[in-house]
């Protein structure tokens, strides 16, 4: 399995997982099954998220306004959703919100050049500045996307559980989402064209293939990815919109898409391994088998995410044009 | 690096007016008159000597923040975590404060003011030290220690900190021998902000470590070729911009707080963000967007009560302004060939 490249370290470091999974299955099965079905749910927007910077980092563009394109995608996709009574509507609403915000995203980067860092961080300031502005308290939408057991897969043992059941539809849509996006980024030409432009744009542009055109459809596909993230917290996982729910998330996304190597099956198993450490550290909470304080439980995923790069970051290898605009030679 | 007065000093004031207009829009949108808050703004703002005074000495403490962030990106490090060295140097300035007794003030606040810069420096040095040694972008590390700093803070003034007599959370006074005196009513901080901008100035343009830090910031493959050490350069470029943030903090609570509670400070750290990127990172050119900024944040309670506008607005009202400075749309209007600014784009350590 080369495409996969695994280390011994990532090797051993599943089968200890497995083995403790087991053996804690055996031991509670209830309490093991909601701790991985509530780390699934931690994990899921996550994942999603760092697919959104896969898609715009393959094809050479960083994204560092995953954060801003969740939060107005989240707060379009509400408040649209309270208002036409139908949250349908709203999710749709919030995609379409995902594309217009990478749209201008793709516009400052790609199109006019600009710094990729500050681009993103002007994204983010805007969207925090908008929500802010236009939130309004008391709305609410008539109902969150149903909970549902799937079938078969549901009564399957071990895992069905805790990955096919309780869970409403967008997360189910995402365990099909990302080994989508893994096909199509290196089983299809869509996915070699996207990674020839953000490894060697030069090569790929005498091969014919028109960078800007690649980048720009690849950074609206992960708008759009961004805001069914935002819809998928606001109107499935939580179900209402709160000032700056984000509260980080989007920078936790790239270093687990960076962790991940940026490959989506990767960032899904550390976005998932990640979900797994939240969900374990606020189920020990829960039970009172720790008393930390408060304020250093709300702060776990900003060290995890420190933590997460410290290890990884200086190891993998970003795509080679990543944050550089593209300029034709001139003959 | 020279500010161009003509073309390129239209660009912000194109920015300014263009936020303006949408901003109208979206106030008249929620059923309220632009007119009668932006008529606050100027009033409250700019207009009574009590309002000026306000403004300048918020202008002091933003000026000082936009110099900690012009600094990293003249290093080419975009410290978009000054908030939360802004805390830590904040709540270090004021537990030297209340804590020791007995100094004259021309030892007591310099001493609380450097502990605070240290911890400032701290925060900032880190983030600068893993991204030397680990890789690890300062972006993603700075806006992860925002948080954890908010944190910590939060915990500290809540335990150990807290002044017990208080319902509310809140640390113990600062004690007069730490606090800034006004010379005349006018803002000292105003004064020595301006002050460290002429010095950051001087160190980028004749010091060699400014010059070191420049050409890093400018080419990395340059300054190595060159014999500088990029990896001490970008350690030495977040730990000054963390001292200079966590400055700040200790000045904002020796002029204008005395005393820490964590809410007061919300906001500084990103606002400098806002006033770097206005000022193309030049260390005296921040100074007229600072004013202009401390002007709008003196105001933005005004806006509630006077006009029955979210103080939010504020928020959305310098977004739009960060967008249009930034984004070449305006700059190409109005054929302005500033250069834009650029960080070490890419992950790469």
């Amino acid at each position: 399995m080369k495409r996969f490249n695994i280390k011994i370290w990532q090797l051993l470091l599943t089968i200890a997982l497995l083995a403790i999974w087991i053996y804690s299955y055996i031991a509670n099965t209830d309490i093991t099954n909601s701790v991985v079905a509530s780390g699934m749910r931690f994990g899921m927007p996550l994942a999603l998220a760092a697919m959104v910077g896969i898609m715009c980092e393959r094809s050479g563009v960083i994204n560092i306004g995953i954060e801003g394109t969740m939060l107005l995608s989240g707060f379009t996709g509400f408040y649209i959703a309270s208002w036409s009574k139908n949250i349908v509507v709203g999710l749709l609403v919030a995609i379409l919100t995902g594309v217009l915000t990478s749209f201008v995203h793709a516009m400052m980067t790609i199109q006019w050049k600009m710094d990729q860092i500050i681009a993103g961080t002007i994204i983010n300031i805007l969207a925090s500045g908008l929500t802010s502005f236009l939130y309004k308290e008391g709305s609410t939408i008539p109902n969150s996307w149903p909970i549902f057991d799937i079938p078969l897969l549901g009564r399957l043992p071990f895992i069905g559980h805790a990955f096919f059941t309780q869970q409403g539809p967008i997360q189910y849509l995402g365990l099909l989402l990302i080994p989508a996006i893994w096909v199509m980024m290196y089983k299809t030409r869509w996915g070699l064209r996207t990674r020839a432009v953000g490894e060697n744009p030069g090569s790929a542009d005498t091969a014919g293939v028109s960078v800007i055109k690649v980048r720009m459809i690849n950074v609206m596909i992960g708008g759009a990815i961004g805001g069914l993230v935002g819809g998928f917290i606001c109107l499935e996982l939580v179900g209402s919109f709160s000032k700056e729910f984000t509260a980080g998330s989007g920078f936790t996304a790239l270093a687990l898409m960076i962790f991940g190597r940026w490959n989506p099956m990767g960032a899904f198993a550390a976005a998932i391994l990640f979900g797994l450490a939240q969900a374990l550290s606020t189920q020990l909470q829960i039970f009172g088998v720790t008393n930390i304080p408060n304020q250093f439980i709300t702060m776990l995923p900003y060290v995890f995410t420190i933590v997460v790069l410290a290890v990884s970051a200086g190891k993998v290898r970003p795509p080679a044009a990543a944050g550089r605009s593209y300029e034709k030679e001139q003959a | 690096m020279k500010f161009k007065i003509s073309r390129d000093a239209l660009v912000p004031v194109a920015s300014v007016l263009a936020a303006l207009a949408i901003g109208a829009i979206l106030i008249a949108a929620q059923g309220h008159s632009p007119l009668e808050v932006y008529k606050v703004l100027i009033v409250k703002g700019f207009q009574s000597t009590a309002g000026l005074q306000a403004t300048l000495s918020k202008a002091g403490i933003l000026i000082m923040s936009g110099l900690a962030i012009t600094f990293g990106l003249r290093a080419g490090l975009f410290n978009i975590g000054a908030q939360g060295q802004v805390l830590s140097g904040a709540l270090a300035f004021t537990y030297i404060g209340y804590r020791v007794h007995g100094l004259p003030i021309w030892i007591h606040l310099p001493f609380a003011l450097l502990v605070g810069a240290l911890f400032g420096a701290l925060v900032g040095g880190f983030a600068g030290y893993l991204k030397a040694t680990r890789g690890v972008h300062e972006v993603i590390s700075t806006i992860m220690l925002n948080s954890i700093m908010a944190a910590v803070v939060d915990y500290l003034t809540q335990n150990q900190f807290r002044l017990k007599s208080q319902p509310n959370t809140r640390t113990p006074d600062i004690l007069h021998s730490a606090r800034l005196p006004h010379i005349f009513g006018f803002p000292t901080g105003f004064i020595v902000a301006v002050i460290l901008a002429v010095v950051v100035g001087w160190i980028f343009r004749k010091s060699t470590v400014g010059f070191e830090l420049d050409t890093v910031g400018k080419n990395r493959n340059a300054a190595w070729y060159a014999g500088i050490s990029v990896k001490k350069s970008i350690v030495l470029g977040m730990l000054i911009s963390g001292a200079i943030a966590g400055f700040t903090g200790g000045m904002f609570s020796a002029e204008t707080t005395g005393y820490f509670v964590p809410a007061f400070y919300s906001g500084i750290g990103f606002d400098g963000i806002t006033i770097a990127l206005l000022g193309r990172a030049n260390p005296i050119a921040i100074i007229p967007g600072a004013i202009f900024i401390g002007g709008m944040r003196s105001a933005q309670s005004a806006i509630q009560f006077q006009a029955g506008v979210s103080p939010d607005i504020i928020n959305l009202l310098l977004a739009l302004v960060l967008f249009f400075a930034t984004a070449p749309l305006i700059a190409k209007m109005i054929k302005s060939n500033a250069k834009s600014i650029t960080t070490t784009s890419g992950w790469g350590s």
